[in-house]
C-alpha cells in the first residue's frame, strides 16, 4: 500500500491525484453544519407551517420560486449540453457533459427539495398528477421537472457505476456501457422536457392576465414569457456549468476541462444569449408602449423607490447586452477576466429577472387605492436555500472525489 | 387564456359607496358565518384571513376638501377567473350555475397560484393552524368546513346560504333555480347596518341587483384586466369612480365599462 496518498486513494478516477481524506472531510463538516442549520429551518417549516417565513398574503411566491426559477435556468446547462453532444454531435463537450448533468441532478432534485417546503400541503404533492388541471401551465411544469428528474437520475447513474472500484464488476461495468449507449435517447426525453418544463416556468407568469407586470401575449397558447424562458436558460445554463467548472479547478489547483472547451461553451452561450437578448429587449419595448397603456397603465407605475427601482431592470437589461457584445467578440472571449466576468453578468441578470417576476411583479398595487407593498425573506427562507446549496456542494464534492467526471483531467495534470 | 363563464344565474352584488361608512359590521359578519379562526396576533395585515376586506379609499386633497369612502372587497366571483384556469389541481373552480367560484381545501396543495393571479386579492393563505381557543369551537357554523393550515381559502358568497334557500324552495314546492329577490343573501349583506350592500341575481330582472347595475353610477374594479367581476359598485362620487379601475391622464372615467 502507498502511505504517501490518501487512505481512500483505491476509489479515485484513474490517473487523478485529490487531495488528503481529513482535509476532505474538513470541507465536507463545513457544509455539514450549513446543511444542518438549513435542515433546521427545513424541520420548522414543515412542522409548523409557512408561518415560519416571511411571505404573506400578497407575497404568495417569495425567494424560494426566485431561487426555484433561477436553479432550473442555471441547471439548464445539463439538458442543452446534453443534446449538443449527443443529438447534434458536438464531440468536444464530452469533456464537460458530465458535470453539466451532475449540476443539473442538483438544481432539479435541490428545487424539488425547496418547493416540498414551499407548497402549504406537501404531503398531497401527488394531486398534480391524480387532478392534473390541463389549463395550468403549473400543471405542465409539475409533469415535466419531475420526470426530467428522473431522466438527469439515469443520466448521473452511469457515472456513479463508472466509479474505479464499481467498474471491476463486470456487469456493473457493462451496465454503465448500456447506459451510455442509450443516452442519445435519454438526452433527447430530456431535451424535449426541459425545453416545455422552462417554457411553461416562464408561461406560468405570462397567462396571468391579472397582473399587468407580468402578463403577455403571445404565439398560440404560449405567452412570450414561454420563450423568452427557454432562451434565457439555455443561454446562462452553459456558463454556469462553465463557472462551476472554474471554481471547482481554483479549489482542486487542478485543470479540469481545456480552455478551448470552455471558449466553445461560452461561444455557444453568448449565441444564444443573443438571440434571448433580441426578444427581451422587444418584449420590454412591446410591455412598456402597447400593453402597459392598454390596461391604463405607465411604465413609470412599475416601479417604487430603491426597493423595486427602475435600476433593477437596467441593470438586468444590461447584464445581458454586455455579455452579447463580449462573448461574440472573439478577442474580448478569449481574455479569461472578461470571460468569466460575462459569464457571470449573465447568471446575475438572468437570477434577477425571475426575482423581478416574482416579486416585484406581487409588490405593484394593481386596484389603484392599493399601496405597494415590500417583502424581505426570512431566516427559515434564507436556510432552506442554504440547505439546499450545501446539499449540491456535498455531492458535486463527493463525486469529484470519486467519479470519473472529467475525462482530460489525467492528461491536462500529468506533470503535477 | 380562460374565457368568460357564463350562467343562467349569475349571483353577484351591488355595494353602494355612498351608503358604506366603513363600519366593518360584513367583515365581522363573514368570519363569524365562514369559521374563520381567531388570530393570535392580526396586527400583521398582510397575514390576517378576512375573506371581506374594507379598504379606505381618499380623493387625495387637502382639508376642507378631503374626502373618504370605503370599499368592501368580497372575491369578485369573476367571470373570467385568472385563479381557475391556473390552479394545478382543480382546487378551485367555476362550474356551478350561480357562477360562484368555488374553492375546495381538500383538494388544495397550497401552491398559492391562484393568490399570485388574483388582482384583487382576495385569497387568503392558512399560514398556521387555525385555532378556536376555549369554547370558541362552540360558535362554528356547522355547515361550513373549517380549513386546515396550508391551503388557500376565499369569499364564497356563504354558498351553504345558497344550499338552504335551495332546499327551502323545494321543501314550499318551488322551483329552487328561480329563488325570489332575498331568498339567499350573503351574511355581510345581512349584516350591513345601510343597506349598502345588495344581493341578487344579476341575470334576474325580478331581482334588485339587476336594475342596480345598469345604473349610470355603477362600475366594476378593473374591468380593463377583462375579469368581468360579479360584483358591482355604486358611486355618484366620480373620484371613487376613477379609483375602480386604472387609467391614463387622458382617459375619461368609465371609459372602459362594460357593464
Amino acid at each position: 500500500m502507498d502511505y504517501s496518498k490518501p487512505v481512500d486513494a483505491a476509489l479515485f478516477p484513474e490517473g487523478c491525484q485529490r487531495c488528503s481524506l481529513t482535509r476532505f472531510m474538513a470541507w465536507m463538516g463545513i457544509l455539514g453544519v450549513i446543511l444542518l442549520w438549513g435542515l433546521y429551518a427545513a424541520v420548522r417549516v414543515l412542522g409548523f407551517g409557512l408561518g415560519e417565513t416571511g411571505m404573506d398574503d400578497y407575497f404568495g411566491f417569495g425567494l424560494w420560486i426566485t431561487f426555484d426559477l433561477a436553479v432550473i435556468a442555471l441547471g439548464a446547462g445539463a439538458f442543452f449540453t446534453g443534446l449538443l453532444r449527443y443529438i447534434l454531435n458536438i464531440d468536444e463537450l464530452k469533456n464537460i457533459v458530465n458535470l453539466a448533468a451532475v449540476i443539473g441532478f442538483l438544481c432539479y432534485t435541490g428545487a424539488m427539495l425547496i418547493l416540498v417546503l414551499d407548497i402549504g400541503q406537501p404531503i398531497r404533492c401527488w394531486f398534480g398528477y391524480w387532478y392534473p388541471n390541463v389549463h395550468s401551465m403549473l400543471t405542465e411544469v409539475i409533469f415535466c421537472i419531475t420526470c426530467y428528474c428522473i431522466v438527469l437520475i439515469i443520466e448521473y447513474v452511469p457515472l456513479i457505476l463508472e466509479n474505479r472500484q464499481l467498474a471491476r464488476s463486470r456487469f456493473i461495468s457493462a451496465l454503465a456501457h448500456n447506459f451510455h449507449l442509450l443516452m442519445p435517447l435519454f438526452a433527447g426525453i430530456g431535451a424535449f422536457l426541459s425545453t416545455f418544463h422552462q417554457g411553461s416556468l416562464g408561461g406560468m407568469y405570462g397567462v396571468l392576465f391579472g397582473r399587468p407586470y407580468l402578463y403577455r401575449e403571445g404565439f398560440f397558447i404560449w405567452p412570450w414569457t414561454f420563450f423568452l424562458f427557454i432562451l434565457s436558460a439555455i443561454s446562462a445554463g452553459p456558463m454556469f456549468t462553465v463557472l462551476v467548472c472554474t471554481i471547482m479547478e481554483k479549489m482542486s489547483g487542478r485543470r479540469l476541462v481545456t480552455w478551448e472547451v470552455k471558449q466553445l461553451m461560452g461561444k455557444i452561450g453568448g449565441t444564444m444569449l443573443l438571440v434571448y437578448t433580441v426578444f427581451k429587449l422587444a418584449d420590454t419595448w412591446f410591455w412598456a408602449v402597447d400593453l402597459l397603456p392598454r390596461e391604463g397603465l405607465t411604465f413609470d407605475q412599475m416601479f417604487y423607490g430603491w426597493i423595486y427601482g427602475k435600476w433593477l431592470m437596467w441593470t438586468e437589461l444590461l447584464c445581458i447586452i454586455l455579455p452579447v457584445i463580449f462573448l461574440l467578440k472573439k478577442s474580448t472571449r478569449e481574455n479569461p477576466k472578461i470571460f468569466y466576468t460575462m459569464l457571470t453578468l449573465t447568471c446575475i441578470s438572468i437570477t434577477l429577472n425571475r426575482y423581478l417576476l416574482t416579486v416585484q411583479a406581487l409588490a405593484i398595487p394593481v386596484m389603484p387605492f392599493d399601496a405597494w407593498r415590500t417583502y424581505a425573506p426570512n431566516w427559515a427562507e434564507w436556510g432552506a436555500c442554504a440547505l439546499v446549496m450545501a446539499y449540491a456542494a456535498m455531492v458535486l464534492s463527493l463525486s469529484y472525489r470519486y467519479l470519473p467526471m472529467f475525462p482530460q483531467e489525467a492528461r491536462l495534470n500529468e506533470n503535477k | 387564456m380562460s374565457e368568460v363563464i357564463d350562467f343562467k344565474i349569475r349571483w353577484g352584488m351591488v355595494i353602494d359607496l355612498d351608503k358604506c361608512t366603513g363600519c366593518g359590521a360584513c367583515m365581522v359578519a363573514c368570519q363569524a358565518e365562514n369559521n374563520l379562526a381567531p388570530q393570535v396576533d392580526a396586527s400583521n395585515k398582510l397575514r390576517a384571513l378576512n375573506w371581506l376586506t374594507v379598504y379606505r379609499l381618499s380623493n387625495g386633497k387637502s382639508f376642507p376638501d378631503h374626502e373618504v369612502a370605503y370599499l368592501p372587497r368580497p372575491c369578485m366571483q369573476c367571470g373570467k377567473p385568472s385563479c381557475v384556469s391556473v390552479c394545478p389541481v382543480v382546487a378551485t373552480d367555476k362550474r356551478e350555475e350561480g357562477g360562484i367560484v368555488s374553492q375546495i381545501p381538500p383538494r388544495c396543495i397550497g401552491c398559492r397560484y391562484c393568490m399570485a393571479s388574483c388582482p384583487y386579492h382576495a385569497r387568503y393563505f392558512n399560514w398556521y393552524d387555525p385555532k378556536w381557543p376555549g369554547d370558541l369551537d362552540r360558535t362554528l357554523t356547522p355547515d361550513v368546513s373549517t380549513r386546515p393550515r396550508g391551503v388557500v381559502e376565499k369569499c364564497s358568497f356563504c354558498h351553504h346560504r345558497w344550499m338552504h334557500a335551495k332546499d327551502a324552495a323545494i321543501l314550499k314546492g318551488e322551483d329552487p333555480m328561480d329563488l325570489p329577490d332575498g331568498a339567499y343573501i350573503t351574511a355581510c349583506t345581512e349584516a350591513c347596518p345601510n343597506g349598502a350592500i345588495t344581493f341578487g341575481d344579476l341575470n334576474n330582472p325580478k331581482h334588485k341587483v339587476y336594475e342596480l347595475r345598469q345604473s349610470p353610477h355603477a362600475f366594476r374594479l378593473l374591468e380593463r384586466l377583462g375579469t368581468e367581476p360579479q360584483v358591482y359598485y355604486l358611486s355618484k362620487r366620480e373620484w371613487v369612480r376613477r379609483q375602480g379601475d386604472n387609467y391614463l391622464e387622458h382617459e375619461a372615467t368609465g371609459d372602459n365599462k362594460k357593464v
